[in-house]
């Protein structure tokens, strides 16, 4: 095996050593890297940073612990936002391993900003098929959930009083993974025409921006860069931010890969040519 | 962190490296915690299922709501299981038209606005003398490009084979956004477990 031949053909496990390694360097020298703020996550925050106290804001944590690395970040940062601002919740977990997870984060967040529940907010929790769950509470939330997570019945909770539907409430933000955004796109934005924006994972990120540019989503927070700026924005920190340096370290040995492999193909390519 | 919480979180450590240890290769360990996280999640989710769906909406309505009508759906549901009946598991078909159906049905209308409508219009914009305006033109070029390069009627070389070649670029360039941020993506969830482990080990320590 040439000298170009083993640059595009290292082992896997090498890779995944060295990127390992690359994570532990921040973990042992703790360092910070600046956060560039984008116009599609400031349009969130700003969204957010102009309701009023008492306003409404619906906010689904659809997604379950496999992706809560990337999306807890910035579900964390939006809710505290609010509380801080006396905004109220009406939250769903539409994902079928999420809403135990969702529960954990409410507790957590609204003990820190002495919120409670019925008052300042309202759990509704999962029902399945989200595309049905989507599209009955833009009719009325009632008929989709008559009972809140906690089996007490919607009319008998104070801050759920008065509220009917997603007209009720001044948008909605959706921090999901998998194709539950594809439902809110569809079902919330396009057949009620809610102001919807969406936190998503990194690997879905991409297949999002179209939606961006077309003005169906008027925010878009992708994955843990998105979780960052967020965090930076609302001036609540938690882990968003402490792991840009994590990923520096790491994207940066990647990089360094990429072009060892690329560098190894193109000179392959050349001495064959060369006969 | 309390003596119980730190032997939860003990075991959490030790079922993260059981996690990562396929890395290397396939093990029994890794096998063991590849099993458990689905044992737990189908358990997880036929409790939650059970809860939300059969109780909220079979079990109150009808025995306790005296809302009979309830049973049609639940009928239609009970014919779902005769596929595990040679004999009648063509009942199960009557269901599943009925469901495909609704679905379909529903799903169509939107998915069509919302995904081509919608999209075809963002693409479709005034030209306009700011960056927006050259971010149209180049969108509208790249998508004429790329649909280009799916036109298989017509050979790919001159001009038409040039414009095929950009619809490539265009596709390389969706491709490349798309894994960087898959990378990013992945490289989160690593993170998230190298800080649970290090949280661990610091209190595990008394740090």
């Amino acid at each position: 095996m040439t000298i170009y031949e083993k640059m595009m053909n290292i082992d896997r496990r090498w890779i995944y050593l060295i990127v390992g390694f690359a994570v532990l360097v921040p973990a042992i020298f703790p360092f910070t890297v600046p956060v560039a703020i984008t116009p599609e996550v400031r349009s969130v925050y700003k969204f957010v940073e102009e309701l009023k106290p008492g306003d409404y804001l619906f906010l689904g944590i659809d997604y379950d612990p496999s992706t809560m690395a990337e999306l807890h970040p910035m579900s964390k940062a939006i809710m505290a936002q609010c509380f801080k601002k006396d905004v109220k919740l009406i939250i769903t977990a539409l994902s079928q391993n999420g809403p135990g997870m969702a529960e954990q984060l409410i507790n957590e967040i609204s003990t820190k900003y002495d919120k409670k529940n019925h008052i300042d907010y309202c759990f509704l929790g999962y029902k399945p098929y989200p595309g049905i769950t989507i599209l009955n509470m833009g009719v009325n939330f009632k008929l989709t959930f008559p009972n809140d997570y906690y089996k007490v019945p919607l009319d008998s909770i104070p801050v759920m009083r008065g509220i009917r539907n997603y007209t009720d409430c001044k948008g909605v933000i959706d921090v999901c993974a998998g194709n539950i955004a594809d439902m809110w796109i569809g079902f919330g934005n396009g057949r009620y025409g809610v102001p919807l924006a969406l936190g998503v994972t990194g690997v879905m990120a991409a297949d999002y921006y179209p939606y961006l540019q077309s003005g169906q989503i008027f925010g878009l927070m992708p994955g843990m860069k998105g979780a960052a700026e967020y965090e930076t924005l609302a001036d609540y920190k938690t882990t968003g931010i402490k792991s840009m340096a994590y990923q520096t370290t790491s994207h940066i040995i990647i990089l360094m890969f990429i072009i060892i492999s690329n560098i190894g193909f193109f000179l392959s390519r050349k001495k064959a040519k060369l006969g | 962190m309390g003596t119980s919480e730190l032997l939860w979180n003990g075991l959490a450590a030790i079922l993260t490296l059981a996690i990562f240890s396929f890395l290397y290769r396939d093990n029994p360990f890794y096998k063991f915690a590849e099993r458990l996280v689905a044992g737990v999640s189908a358990g997880y989710w036929t409790m939650l299922l059970y809860h939300t769906s059969f109780t909220d909406k079979v079990i109150v309505p009808i025995f306790q709501q005296n809302e009979w009508w309830y049973i049609i759906p639940s009928i239609l549901g009970l014919m779902m299981w005769t596929r595990f009946s040679r004999k009648w598991s063509w009942l199960s078909r009557i269901s599943l038209a009925f469901y495909i159906g609704i679905s379909a049905g529903v799903a169509l209308p939107i998915s069509m606005y919302a995904s081509i409508y919608k999209q075809l219009e963002a693409s479709m914009v005034p030209i306009a003398f700011d960056m927006a305006g050259i971010n149209s033109v180049l969108v509208t070029i790249g998508l004429i490009c790329s649909l280009a390069y799916f036109f298989f009627s017509k050979e790919h070389s001159g001009l038409f084979g040039k414009v095929s070649r950009v619809g490539i670029y265009t596709l390389m360039i969706g491709f490349g956004a798309g894994f960087g941020l898959t990378v990013m993506g992945r490289i989160s969830l690593f993170i998230d477990r190298v800080l649970f482990l290090k949280d661990y080990i610091l209190a595990l320590f008394g740090a």
